[in-house]
């Protein structure tokens, strides 16, 4: 049975729902808020789909990595091996130095610091859309994630999470046109806020007065304030700066330390439950 | 024998979604052909009857989830695009392999440039060349899915 000629509902009565449903979802998706259950449960239903993509990249790594040769790997050892005695030389330095600042922070009477929870979470390298910077974690909502908690890699701050599912979660990097990141400059504790202009190797201050002091190669770390990134992660390092006085603001620019175009391992950080004072 | 033919439909559809999130080398990224909207463009030239805007719009939303877009956007662009194909298949089925691609190259160029206007408005996107690239590839690509479909619906003859 062909029904080519008998349709029963005319192609335009169908693009008209269709384009009104679209346009009820976008509004809806982007001036509403918060990880409601319909968004999680519509973020599970792809996570299959977004398995079996990686597969592929899953296979070719594991591939790779057993034709590692034994030379290769005895190097590789050897060197991580380095890397860890001399990091856990500075481990022992910081656990004193940490207890100090402690006892120093407990005289002054400001708040303590207090060691978040934290997990590793692995990209999942499938196609995201390319007019924004994202990428997929294999973390979800039965590990306990939720959004707005702050991701980074073993070098910096790389994003914030912004959709979950129960399985995968999607991470928005601070090099995407729509994300911001309070920061201060580390020499001198100046506070700025870092933006993506969509490139994935350049952010930019913005607001920058003329006569801030900023110089190239300055670091920036996170302020802490706006309560979505914990305070003093390494964000950036200024390059450029275009103090031209003919704008009303300078133009300055930073490359992320994060090298965001090849992460693979990240740690997703949660939030301080409070931060508790001690005045004893 | 319906339910069937809509299965293998179905099947299909989710290769190319697959295809569609697969990684490829950061280099051949920017010129990913659209997969899946060639594959609902086949169908929907094919058995109208069977694919229409509906499916397109489920699968839009699928492919908005997937790919982590705002919802609607795939949405709205794929119904647009299926409704200019299941309006005028009679028309397109006759022309000959090469003037198809043609009209597929015009009609990616609109759901490119529709994609591209709406992440304007909603995430301030500006427009660089490199976004037309799918449009290229995705010609070039229509004379094979549209061979691979045709034998594809040969072979199982779904109506």
């Amino acid at each position: 049975m062909k029904l080519m000629f008998g349709r029963t509902i005319s192609l335009q009565l169908r693009l008209f729902v269709a384009v009104l449903l679209s346009v009820v979802l976008i509004v809806g998706d982007r001036y509403t808020q918060g990880g409601t259950t319909i968004r999680t449960s519509l973020n599970t239903l792809v996570s299959p789909l977004i398995y079996l993509a990686n597969l592929p990249y899953e296979l070719f790594s594991i591939g790779a990595k057993n034709l590692h040769t034994r030379d290769q790997l005895l190097t590789e050892n050897e060197a991580l091996k380095k890397k860890q005695l001399l990091q856990s030389e500075q481990l022992q330095q910081l656990q004193f130095l940490s207890r100090e600042n402690d006892k120093l922070r407990a005289l002054l009477g400001s708040s303590a610091k207090q060691s978040n929870r934290k997990i590793i979470a692995q990209v999942l390298s499938v196609h995201s859309n390319p007019y924004s910077h994202q990428v997929v974690i294999n973390r979800g909502t039965t590990d306990g994630l939720s959004e707005g908690q702050a991701v980074i890699d073993e070098m910096g701050v790389v994003g914030q999470i912004t959709q979950v599912g129960s399985t995968t979660s999607r991470v928005l990097l601070m090099t995407d046109t729509t994300h911001a990141t309070p920061v201060r400059i580390l020499r001198n504790d100046v506070r700025t806020v870092v933006e993506g202009i969509g490139k994935i190797n350049v952010v930019k201050l913005s607001h920058v007065p003329h006569s801030l002091d900023v110089r190239i190669g300055d670091i920036l770390v996170t302020s802490g304030l706006g309560g979505t990134f914990p305070e003093g992660y390494p964000v950036a390092v200024v390059t450029e700066i275009n103090r031209d006085e003919g704008h009303p603001f300078a133009q300055v620019y930073a490359e992320p330390i994060a090298q965001l175009d090849r992460i693979r391992l990240l740690v997703v950080l949660w939030r301080n439950q409070q931060e508790s004072i001690s005045n004893e | 024998m319906n339910s069937r033919h809509s299965l293998l439909i179905a099947i299909s559809i989710f290769f190319a979604l697959v295809m569609a999130l697969m990684p490829l080398p950061i280099s051949f990224e920017p010129y990913r052909p659209d997969w899946v909207l060639l594959v609902l463009m086949y169908w929907s030239l094919a058995v109208p009857h069977r694919l229409n805007i509906g499916t397109a719009w489920v699968v839009g939303l699928l492919m908005d989830l997937a790919s982590g877009s705002p919802l609607g956007v795939n949405s709205l662009t794929y119904s647009v695009c299926i409704f200019i194909t299941a309006s005028n298949f009679q028309k397109i089925r006759n022309f000959s392999l090469w003037q198809q691609s043609i009209l597929i190259a015009l009609f990616l160029t609109l759901y490119h440039l529709m994609q591209f206007w709406l992440n304007h408005f909603l995430m301030g996107v500006y427009f660089s060349p490199h976004y037309m690239w799918p449009v290229l590839t995705g010609m070039l690509c229509w004379w094979w899915i549209f061979l691979i479909l045709r034998k594809y619906r040969r072979h199982f003859r779904i109506r």
